[in-house]
């Protein structure tokens, strides 16, 4: 003979109705875009900041990209790989160019991670970039291997 | 008896199990987002109305 699975007595059943209760409870306490699957909140204003920030600075940095001087790391930034390939008069610049690139690069996966309520995903979303960015790099850009050389595309 | 014993054991398991499903790193969402974006900045797609040119000049 089975016996029933779900409690019968009313007190079980009070306690079940309290757990469920409590379960939709912190569920709607997540912010929306946890719970929608599918797509990231990438459109607060933080984030459109540094995406056009970064949108405008590309026309400066293609050529260092494009000539080698400048090459994707691993982990999601850029690096000045070879000053000798700058013309001497701009190599101060294309210094900053890079630390203004890297601090909006830092700046663009924490902002994604507080935008969608989660910014313990930070690293998650720096690694998720830093594959991207290698995998549509342009042929001729320099990209770090794992190894920590460079290589060519 | 049993099931007075079962139901408190059981309960935090449902409700664990209901906080971690929706705390997962949504990678595929993730990917979409880096695609979008990369894809925005190095100007392989139209670019977002924004940002004056010589800005940082």
């Amino acid at each position: 003979m089975s016996r029933p699975v779900f409690p019968s007595s009313p007190a079980s059943l009070r306690t079940l109705a309290r757990a469920v209760l409590l379960g939709a409870t912190l569920l709607a306490a997540l912010p929306p875009a946890a719970r929608a699957q599918g797509n990231l909140e990438i459109s607060t204003p933080a984030v459109a900041a540094v995406r056009a920030s970064m949108q405008a600075r590309f026309a400066q940095l293609e050529p260092l990209l494009a000539s080698g001087a400048v090459g994707l790391t691993q982990d999601g930034r850029i690096e000045l790989r070879d000053a000798n390939l700058v013309p001497l008069a701009q190599r101060a610049g294309a210094g900053n160019l890079v630390a203004a690139e890297n601090a909006d690069r830092v700046r663009l996966y924490r902002e994604i991670a507080v935008a969608n309520g989660h910014p313990e995903w930070e690293a998650d979303i720096r690694n998720t970039f830093a594959q991207r960015w290698i995998d549509k790099a342009r042929p001729g850009w320099w990209v770090r291997t794992a190894q920590g050389g460079w290589a060519q595309r | 008896m049993r099931r007075t014993v079962l139901l408190p054991a059981l309960v935090p398991l449902l409700l664990a199990g209901c906080v971690t499903i929706n705390i997962y790193f949504p990678a595929a969402a993730a990917e979409k987002a880096a695609e979008k974006i990369i894809d925005e900045v190095w100007q392989l797609r139209p670019p977002v109305p924004a940002a004056p040119p010589g800005a940082s000049q």
